[in-house]
């Protein structure tokens, strides 16, 4: 991925020169402009890294990345990007989603791309809408949400993208927001750097029709009250004079405020690392407005990773049965000789 | 057939046969289908040349006794060529009374019965709808019966072996396999290694196995009933070294030669599906190929994950039937616009729907034609006999990269399960598959066109790794070049044609269409597929009354070779017998406006020689 000497390429270096055509104002414009500080930053090489996408808004990405891309078919994203690393393995490959891309038509593929553990960074677009065919619900939207196909209310009940991530056995796990530029990039470097399947949910805000789905957690006033930013090892603390945190009560998570007889030692800690995914997935659980909602890491675990293992059985098999040799597989077994 | 009628002979005679069609059948569970492969192998290795024919139900272990449970397994063996495997049978193995009575019409008058009589008890006759036990009353008079108790033989021949019931009597079909080794001269060797290999890690199954096909053999040579046995005696094939392969297995086969050819791994995304999955088996087990297989979740998964890996610069191939090739409508359309070799093998099997798993059918031409949105070319190439689908999958991916483009290859569950020898070729004489892909370029170059073309309209494969080659593929229409996302209406009409067009010109790179006869006269018949055996032996018979009939077998469905249609023009009627009621004739039909008669017939069984002899004969009047 990174190559010492190669020259260092600046962020545009990683750009096309098509003309990007999501709406302006789009969340989908900092998180491409966070993606080529992020490869310039880790100087990739933009011949070894494939951006793979679905459809849907979010799926344009790889037209705009100056690297190899495929701009595949609905949902299916994950089964491109499981053979083309399986089959090349040299290669840094990002699959570029978006929450009905990933979450609905899709669904299957990411359930179990995630459990075989292919290398691959998934940055699924959270954007809680169908924004390509203008405006239908998701299977991420609120229950109740007025949309051109609900105009009576969403019936449906939302899935929450990293409650799947965990449940699946996801190995890397972890959430940012558009425009907290610093915190996407930071997450963006890191889901790159895990061996084994990333999955990291991007708040993103489309601003025709779903405008302001994230206010609560970008608008400077509210955010530090409504976002608990994890980190690894440390104590749940968030609000804007860091004064309240998470604490655990039996098996549920309550919100207390420090002082008054609760100390940082009576909070959550977070442990990434945990094999144990139930802390994890309470996480997934806590949703705006009854807690603050958390991002960054997860969960980022070491395991044995499909692609590996899939290219490690064909050395094995190499190493203990001997290279192919077609005229002495042709000639194995019963034969008979005419004259 | 016949037997001697002197009841004092004790040297049995053995009476030459230049040919013979064997039947085993019985309960889903007898192990029919063993019977009938180690029977076909045998006769493969004593030189003769075979044609099988395995039928089965799709349910693994149907109700015992059942009409609906029986399983057969048809071999005809011969001393000269043979493409059916055969018509009526003359020795029928019925291990009870529902295989009788589903099998017995099937048996030439006077031919061989051999039946277990320790099943035709009188809940199994009642089962088979049998009002009076056959054996018993007179209604198979008409045959050479021969009832023996094969299941208390096989318990004793086991005997002291400590199995229980049900292992013992799981031994039942290698009596019955002896025995017919027995009636056909056949060496036992084969099986017995077979066994030994099969059963090595439970000795006493091995064992018990062993001593009921000797039982089995050695009841044919001692016991009085059996006046003759029979022998068939080499065929003269071209010489050479052979196998017996199925034609899945040929198909793996060939897709891993092909992948070596060309200097690529091969990477295999399938998912389960009758009657496809033994090629997935298959190329799983030969991984020290460089051969990667990926058990997708799904059917359209399993494609996507093969056009990733040709995204990647490597063999990419999946395989399903029918109902798979449905759901891979919208990936196969991908992999066209994408325009990246990828081999996809449909082992067409009886349709709609979920239809007849386990049986065959040729349905599925016009879906794998135009089942996809939009103006979407796609080549289709079909196998015609076991060992052909070897040749037929080192001929798809040579043109999938010369013409860089997904291609079908049509198989049915009739050749993918049936075998014929294989000669095994000589692998240094195959022709390399000449694959290239662009080098790198820096900033001075020129940029890089990934849809720029060659002359036969192929663009290069360039993959990732490359310096300077950086491009986007997608599904959105391109410009042609660039291929840069394009909404321009003429380049969306210019790609259309350009696409066709390339495939088109498949037809000038590929064999003209052979035919087997005069080049005019009154009847010509044009098959496709599984068909080929029982199309060429009827045209065959007739040519040798004097006939004026030929034979045109295609293998290249789209597109068709470029002398097909002056070729059928040169005939007064032309007859399309296809296992559809008339996809290839709807083709031929509308390409050449001829009007062509169909024989049509979907019943999950191959066509018999005489069904379409009686239909050439028919239009000849």
């Amino acid at each position: 991925m990174a190559s010492a000497e190669l020259p260092v390429l600046k962020p545009a270096d990683y750009g096309t020169d098509q003309d990007v055509r999501w709406c302006p104002g789009c969340g989908d414009y900092s998180i491409l402009a966070q993606m080529k500080k992020v490869m310039s930053t880790l100087n990739m090489s933009r011949e070894n890294t494939v951006f793979v996408s679905g459809i849907g808004c979010s799926s344009r990405f790889p037209y705009y990345m100056n690297t190899y891309g495929m701009h595949s078919i609905h949902g299916r994203a994950p089964a491109f990007a499981t053979g083309l690393k399986s089959a090349r393995q040299d290669l840094t490959v990002f699959v570029i989603t978006g929450d009905g891309d990933s979450l609905s038509i899709g669904g299957n593929h990411l359930m179990h791309v995630l459990r075989r553990n292919v290398n691959l960074n998934i940055i699924l677009f959270n954007n809680r809408i169908y924004g390509l065919t203008k405006g239908q619900y998701s299977p991420t939207s609120e229950q109740g949400k007025v949309t051109k196909s609900t105009p009576m209310g969403s019936i449906d009940n939302p899935i929450h993208p990293l409650s799947v991530a965990i449940s699946c056995e996801a190995t890397f796990v972890a959430r940012s927001i558009d425009v907290h530029t610093k915190h996407l990039q930071e997450t963006l470097e890191r889901a790159v750097g895990h061996k084994g399947v990333s999955f990291v949910e991007v708040y993103q805000n489309c601003n025709v029709f779903n405008d302001g789905a994230y206010k609560w957690a970008t608008d400077k006033d509210s955010k530090s009250d409504t976002v608990l930013e994890l980190e690894h090892g440390k104590p749940m603390i968030f609000g804007k004079d860091r004064d309240k945190g998470i604490r655990l009560n039996g098996m549920t998570p309550e919100v207390v405020e420090l002082g008054k007889g609760i100390s940082e030692d009576d909070l959550l800690f977070h442990d990434a690392k945990s094999t144990e995914p139930t802390l994890a997935y309470m996480l997934t659980r806590m949703s705006h407005p009854e807690f603050p909602e958390p991002i960054g890491v997860l969960r980022d675990l070491d395991a044995p990773c499909y692609d590996d293992a899939i290219n490690y059985q064909v050395q094995h098999a190499k190493e203990t049965r001997g290279e192919a040799d077609l005229e002495k597989l042709f000639n194995s077994g019963d034969t008979w000789v005419v004259e | 057939m016949s037997t001697t009628t002197d009841e004092n002979a004790v040297v049995k005679e053995v009476q030459p046969l230049e040919e013979a069609t064997v039947r085993f059948c019985g309960d889903s569970g007898d192990g029919m289908q063993l019977a009938g492969t180690q029977f076909s192998n045998t006769s493969a290795l004593a030189g003769n040349d075979i044609a099988t024919f395995p039928d089965f139900p799709a349910e693994i272990r149907a109700p015992r006794g059942t009409l609906a449970g029986v399983s057969g397994f048809q071999i005809h063996f011969a001393s000269h060529d043979i493409y059916t495997p055969g018509e009526t049978v003359d020795a029928l193995v019925a291990m009870n009374p529902a295989a009788l009575k589903t099998n017995l019409a099937d048996l030439k008058s006077n031919g061989v019965l051999i039946l277990n009589s320790d099943a035709f008890d009188k809940k199994a006759l009642g089962q088979a709808g049998y009002e009076s036990n056959p054996i018993e009353d007179d209604s198979l008079s008409g045959y050479q019966v021969f009832s023996m108790p094969m299941t208390s033989m096989t318990r004793g021949a086991v005997d002291g072996l400590d199995l229980s019931v049900k292992e013992s009597d799981r031994c039942r079909n290698f009596f019955a396999m002896g025995l017919v080794f027995w009636l056909f001269g056949r060496s036992m060797d084969p099986t017995l290694r077979f066994i030994d290999a099969k059963f090595s890690k439970v000795p006493s199954i091995a064992e018990a196995n062993r001593r009921a096909l000797k039982a089995g053999y050695n009841f044919g040579e001692t016991t009085d009933a059996f006046r003759s046995s029979y022998t068939v005696e080499k065929a003269k094939l071209p010489a050479g070294t052979y196998r017996n392969m199925t034609g899945n297995q040929a198909l793996a086969w060939g897709l891993m030669t092909a992948a070596k050819l060309s200097g690529k791994k091969l990477f295999l995304g399938s998912y389960p599906i009758t009657p496809a999955s033994d090629i997935l088996h298959e190329l799983s087990k030969y991984k020290n190929f460089d051969v990667l297989t990926f058990q997708a979740e799904d059917e359209i998964a399993a494609i996507c994950s093969a056009i990733g890996a040709a995204y990647g610069g490597e063999m990419a191939l999946t395989t399903t039937s029918g109902p798979g090739m449905a759901l891979k409508g919208e990936a196969m359309g991908l992999a066209m616009m994408l325009e990246l070799p990828l081999v996809i093998v449909d082992v067409q099997r009886g349709g709609p729907s979920t239809g007849l798993p386990t049986k065959t059918e040729q349905a599925d031409l016009l879906q794998v034609m135009f089942g996809r949105n939009g103006e979407s070319p796609i080549p289709v190439i079909a196998a015609s006999s076991p060992a052909d689908c070897f040749d037929v999958a080192i001929e798809a991916w040579r043109l999938a990269t010369r013409f860089m483009t997904p291609i079908v290859v049509l198989t049915d569950g009739y050749i993918a399960n049936g075998s014929e020898p294989w000669r095994i070729p000589n692998v240094a004489d195959l022709p390399k598959i000449r694959v290239t892909h662009p080098g790198p370029r820096d900033e001075n170059d020129p940029p890089f066109l990934p849809y720029q073309r060659n002359e036969e309209l192929a663009r290069p494969w360039a993959v990732p790794g490359t310096p300077g080659l950086m491009h986007r593929v997608g599904g959105l229409e391109k410009q042609d070049g660039t291929g840069n996302v394009s909404y321009d209406p003429h380049n969306h009409h210019h790609m259309c044609v350009t696409r066709a067009q390339k495939v088109a010109n498949i037809a000038d790179v590929v064999p003209a269409q052979e035919v087997m006869g005069a080049e005019s006269g009154k009847v010509l018949v044009v098959s496709w597929g599984g068909t080929y055996g029982a199309c060429r032996t009827a045209v065959a018979r007739l040519q040798a009354q004097g006939k004026s009939v030929s034979h045109a077998h295609v293998r290249y469905m789209n597109p068709f070779p470029k002398n097909l249609g002056q070729l059928i023009s040169q005939f007064d009627k032309v007859l399309v017998p296809e296992l559809n009621l008339g996809q290839m004739r709807l083709l031929l039909r509308s390409k050449y406006l001829v009007d062509a008669v169909g024989l049509n017939k979907v019943q999950g069984k191959p066509f018999t020689t005489t069904e379409i002899a009686e239909k050439i004969e028919s239009l000849l009047g």
